[in-house]
């Protein structure tokens, strides 16, 4: 077996996954027999590849592959299989524009909003985007069983409540996409600052969600929300490789060497927002997108229009009222106005219970406490955001930051 | 095609304390429900209130039939009624349920459940 078919069975995983399954799915109307055939082509494709070179269209080849395993299996089992609940599919409902994708159609049955959305983003990740099982697992803090069964749980539901595999009705479209892009939103940020572990980004996740929304926006080129979100995205993203320094240590968007931002992927990431924008009046990822791009088109980090960001995070309170959002902004503003102006409008959120054990919201204010001089106060702020965070990038830069304030705080002890 | 069961949940105190005026409207609103869905609804019924149900269970100790007054799970919202439906799919049974009067009453709502087929 050669390392080229290697390479190209796992370029075809990573780019017709999504196509090879749901294809199948549909024909087999049955989404734990269609991945059984999926996983048998791409096994095929490292047994035949070699010899017979790889295929000019990957996706094809495997899809092929894959159906017509299915359809031996239904052949050989057609009385049993008869028995078990099947996908309800529709040949004649085209989607939104006459979109009539079997990618679309496995994507809004994995986020149907009759699943709980633990189940939706396992569900999602492992059969729109062919993560492992381990994989999604590690993803989201739990064992390996229990993911298999969330996920073998929502495959039954929807079997048995008949969660159709088809793109949704116009009259349901609106709900049902941004109930897909809060999956996509969730995935990336997840992914953008993994909650435990050594690395700061788990990249697998950050590249399914920008192939997920890249995908949607291809198929749904109309629907603003997802170029939106798709925008947010990249210009999140495009700052990926400067977030740590070559030592490990986490490096605050004020550190970073804008230089090394990707200047294609914020170019990408402010066309479609302005495009977004053009299309409809902003959605809430229209807004963060746009704050993103503030960041991404200041040259350096003084530069950083402060009113415009909080301007910004005034619109986005109004779509999405969050205590996120408030945090956000409460950070805008003392950056704009001063670290004591930023600490006032954070007192209040600290009774929220929604942000009881959200990091961000001690480390904005050990920041704050740590430019007034504020010592003691910020060394037990700092103490306190390094029991919310089980990332060892941040962990490292939180205990960095919690050394030098007790230094202050104790001048004798130094 | 498949069955489904829609179970229609509320505050039984507010719907003890409607007016003539409002039961006349949920009643119209029921009325206009069935003609709507049509031959997908098979059957369907108000319940009379919670106070009127009895519960039946065997005493686990003395193996002897326990009859109680009430509902069999003590619960703010109260089942207060039922439509039996047939549909092709989930989001065929959610755009017609989405349409009764109890999902956008505020206390109440409903539950969609699929009947399991014995074939």
């Amino acid at each position: 077996m050669t390392a080229d078919v290697v390479a190209a069975v796992a370029l075809a995983h990573r780019r017709e996954w999504t196509r090879v399954y749901a294809a199948t799915a549909r024909l087999t109307r049955d989404l734990d027999l269609a991945e059984e055939c999926a996983q048998e082509a791409y096994e095929q494709a490292l047994q035949t590849w070699p010899t017979t070179g790889i295929p000019d269209r990957p996706g094809a080849w495997l899809t092929t592959i894959a159906r017509n395993r299915a359809l031996d299996v239904l052949r050989r089992e057609s009385v049993f299989r008869r028995a078990m609940p099947l996908l309800v599919t529709s040949e004649s409902m085209p989607g939104p524009g006459d979109i009539d994708d079997d990618r679309l159609r496995l994507v809004f049955t994995c986020c149907h909003p009759a699943l709980s959305p633990d189940a939706q983003v396992a569900l999602t990740l492992r059969l729109v985007c062919g993560l492992s099982t381990a994989e999604v697992a590690r993803a989201f803090l739990v064992q390996e069983a229990t993911m298999a069964a969330r996920i073998t749980r929502a495959k039954k539901k929807i079997a048995a409540a008949r969660i159709p595999y088809r793109v949704p009705s116009p009259d349901q479209l609106g709900e049902r996409v941004g109930a897909v892009l809060a999956v996509v939103h969730l995935i990336f940020t997840t992914g953008h600052t993994a909650p435990i572990g050594a690395r700061l980004v788990r990249t697998d996740l950050v590249d399914s969600a920008i192939g997920l929304a890249r995908m949607l926006h291809l198929l749904m080129p109309t629907e603003a929300e997802i170029t939106a979100l798709l925008a947010l995205l990249l210009l999140i993203d495009a700052r990926a490789d400067t977030r740590v320094a070559e030592d490990g240590r986490l490096l605050l968007l004020s550190e970073q060497d804008r230089s090394r931002w990707d200047g294609g992927q914020i170019t990408e990431g402010v066309g479609l927002l302005t495009d977004a924008l053009r299309r409809r009046s902003p959605s809430r990822y229209a807004v963060e997108a746009a704050i993103a791009a503030v960041h991404a088109e200041a040259s350096t980090w003084e530069d950083t229009d402060w009113p415009q960001i909080v301007a910004l995070y005034d619109v986005l309170l109004r779509l999405w009222p969050s205590p996120v959002v408030q945090l956000n902004r409460a950070v805008a503003v003392g950056l704009r106005d001063g670290p004591q102006a930023g600490l006032d409008l954070l007192a209040p959120l600290l009774d929220d219970p929604a942000l009881a054990t959200y990091g961000y919201l001690s480390a904005a204010r050990a920041d704050f406490l740590r430019r007034l001089c504020r010592w003691p106060q910020a060394v037990a702020a700092y103490e306190e955001a390094l029991t919310l965070t089980d990332n060892d990038v941040e962990r490292g830069f939180l205990t960095e930051r919690l050394t030098e304030a007790r230094g202050h705080g104790h001048p004798g002890q130094q | 095609m498949a069955k489904y069961m829609i179970l229609i949940y509320g505050d039984a105190q507010r719907w003890g304390a409607m007016s003539q005026q409002e039961e006349n409207e949920l009643h119209e609103a029921h009325r206009a429900f069935r003609a709507t869905a049509g031959s997908r609804v098979l059957g369907g019924d108000e319940l009379a209130p919670a106070p009127t149900a009895t519960s039946l269970r065997t005493d686990g100790a003395t193996g002897k039939l326990v009859t109680t007054d009430g509902p069999f799970l003590e619960t703010k919202e109260a089942l207060g009624g039922y439509y039996l439906v047939e549909a092709g799919d989930l989001d065929e049974v959610i755009a017609l349920a989405g349409r009764l009067y109890e999902v956008s009453a505020g206390h109440s709502g409903v539950e969609i459940r699929p009947l399991v087929d014995h074939g």
